[in-house]
């Protein structure tokens, strides 16, 4: 997987002309970080380009680096995240887009380039708020039909802000606040220096 | 004459042939399709935000429900990415247990998948056989891991426990006498691995069964050959993995391609289709059976005769014995910790992907070096081809739509997360 990855590498650099602070390779895995600008261009060509040949989206996500410790790579709250594959070279590819305003995260659509990123698109804008500029049909997917916010942001409640019942007065189902307490059994810890290491 | 307009119409979720809760909503011109709407997440439970709020050993059980007919598959992926960001080395014996696990999992998946895809087409008798077979598939999970679906006996590291030397057996009640429980017990007197290899054998002339019901079968082929085809192109473009793309031809398995786990030792081929219509991946899927109890049949070889542990002995990652914990503090101390406060897994991200039995599930862990993920993206190879399904039923009737779903194998566990 190695030879694979350097060989990858090196024809990343070449025809993309990007330097080596854009690329990490990190338990055998590459990662290319990319300006949101010049996402369509760089995505039609890791396609076309023989010697890249991802044919193949696997997988579009956000990311919600708000309550990230370590935000030395950027000050910016939230990233999509691409996955590519080839399978005629059998090499893989992780695309970070850094949203450049953490108020109105954009970033331009692929769905020209894989039709298939369409819905790994809508998922994203349903989940986090982030819009796909040039998207032919953004709405939500997964959240219910006139569902407030973006659950998987940072900020957002695990127990939500409403719940549905059945109003026996109303004869109807009716939304209102949660009415759970929130509780966490096992707290979030990170430990300090090497406590916990394996 | 009146004049026909296209009007629109609701399917789901309610739909038998909807498997599960899909809602579309079709535009139509008479009984052909102009134009497909899915509406999703009538199941989505967020089990990625559920993961972020709970330890990486609390969250197995969740992969279960994904997709929840093929539970060892998710479990895997999950397991492996969590072991790739701690860097443990899994045993190999606990290599084959999961590979042999799978590969009962795909076949367990494509036995549920071919009988309610025949019974939306309308072949009855097969759904009655498939779930004959399925659930002997059924009691080996229940052996190894208590439950019949819902395992969670995958773990980091390894597996749960090893498997049991003895097959679990029917006991005698009012409705069964003793003869007929003698008769049932007949294959459980050994070991899981024997019970596993008594199915292995005689499995292959069942699949001829259920070929005998449809291979050649006129309105099966009616309606299946040449319905929701897909060139190779278009499949890739559109983000299709799994049967789905071998259908139309590609030769892409991540076992073979990127082996996992065990998967290299093994021996067994890749089918492909050629036409890339539901009876090509038809066809695929039941060779993909053979091929799978092919691979039960070498795991079982390798594992009566390897003995060995089956869960890593880094007692940050698996909990220590109980021999151990009796005697040694530290042990003790191991094990309180792993139960209250979890792993710890350093930071980084990963992406790790099994070919599940309906194509690449693939789980991206993103960690900070809590006890908990930070994020955790669960790839459903489902999503992507239920994406497609406008593109695959333009055109096509409303009854080849019921078949293009039975074709596409959704499950919305996994769909809607």
């Amino acid at each position: 997987m190695n030879q694979v990855n350097d060989s990858l590498i090196g024809f990343l650099k070449s025809s993309l002309k990007v330097t080596d602070a854009l690329i990490c390779c990190d338990l055998d895995e590459v990662t290319l970080t990319l300006q949101a600008s010049s996402l369509p261009e760089v995505m039609a060509l890791l396609r076309d380009s023989p010697e890249l040949d991802f044919k193949l989206l696997i997988d579009v996500c956000g990311v919600d680096y708000a309550d990230y410790p370590d935000k030395k790579q950027s000050n910016k709250r939230f990233a999509v995240i691409y996955h590519l594959l080839s399978m005629k070279l059998n090499h893989r590819l992780r695309i970070r887009v850094y949203c450049e305003d953490d108020e109105q995260p954009v970033v331009p659509s692929i769905v020209d380039i894989w039709p298939g990123a369409n819905w790994f698109e809508r998922e994203a804008f349903d989940l986090y708020g982030i819009v796909f500029d040039g998207h032919p049909d953004l709405r939500r997917l997964l959240t219910d039909y006139g569902f407030v916010g973006h659950p998987l942001r940072k900020d957002f409640p695990l127990s939500g802000h409403v719940e549905m019942r059945y109003d026996p007065i109303e004869k109807r189902v009716i939304y209102q606040p949660v009415t759970i307490e929130p509780r966490e059994i096992v707290p979030r810890v990170i430990r300090e220096g090497s406590y916990g290491d394996v | 004459m009146a004049e026909i307009k296209n009007y629109t119409m609701n399917f789901g979720p309610q739909h038998p042939a909807a498997h599960g809760v899909l809602r579309l909503v079709l535009e139509l011109d008479g009984e052909v399709i102009e134009r497909i709407d899915p509406h999703i997440g009538l199941l989505h439970r967020g089990t990625e935000k559920l993961a972020e709020h709970k330890t990486f050993l609390q969250s197995v059980p969740y992969m279960d429900r994904l997709d929840y007919v093929s539970m060892m598959c998710n479990e895997h992926a999950y397991v492996m990415a969590i072991e790739k960001l701690l860097g443990v080395d899994v045993p190999i014996r606990a290599q084959y247990i999961r590979v042999m696990f799978d590969e009962i999992t795909r076949i367990l998946n494509h036995l549920l998948w071919l009988g309610a895809h025949a019974l939306d087409v309308g072949a009855m008798t097969v759904f009655l056989y498939c779930f004959r077979e399925r659930e002997d598939l059924m009691d080996c999970y229940e052996a190894v891991s208590g439950a019949r679906l819902h395992s969670a006996y995958y773990r980091p590291g390894g597996v749960y426990r090893d498997l049991p030397d003895f097959m679990p057996q029917y006991e005698a009640s009012k409705f069964r006498n003793k003869k007929a429980i003698n008769r049932l017990n007949e294959n459980r007197q050994g070991s899981l691995l024997d019970f596993i290899e008594h199915f292995t054998s005689h499995f292959p002339s069942k699949v001829d069964e259920y070929e005998t019901l449809l291979t050649d079968n006129r309105i099966w082929k009616q309606r299946t050959v040449g319905i929701g085809v897909v060139t190779p192109e278009r499949a890739a473009a559109l983000g299709f993995t799994g049967p789905m793309i071998r259908g139309s031809g590609v030769a892409w398995d991540l076992r073979k391609k990127q082996p996992y786990d065990a998967y290299d030792l093994v021996d067994f081929d890749v089918p492909v289709g050629t036409n890339g219509d539901c009876y090509d991946r038809y066809l695929v899927r039941i060779e993909e059976m053979r091929q799978s109890n092919k691979i039960i049949k070498q795991c079982i070889d390798w594992l009566k005769v390897n003995p060995g542990p089956v869960i890593t002995g880094n007692t940050k990652v698996a909990p220590p014995s109980r021999e151990d914990m009796k005697v040694n503090m530290e042990d003790l101390i191991h094990h309180f910790k792993l139960f209250t406060e979890g792993m710890h897994v350093p930071p980084g991200e990963t992406y790790c992907a099994v070919e599940a039995p309906k194509g690449e599930f693939g789980i991206y862990l993103v960690s900070d070096g809590a006890n908990k993920p930070y994020r955790l993206k669960i790839r459903a190879p489902g999503f992507a081809h239920l994406s497609a399904i406008d593109e695959m039923t333009r055109g096509h009737m409303i009854a080849d739509l019921v078949a293009i779903i039975g074709t596409q194998d959704v499950v919305f566990g996994e769909i809607d997360r």
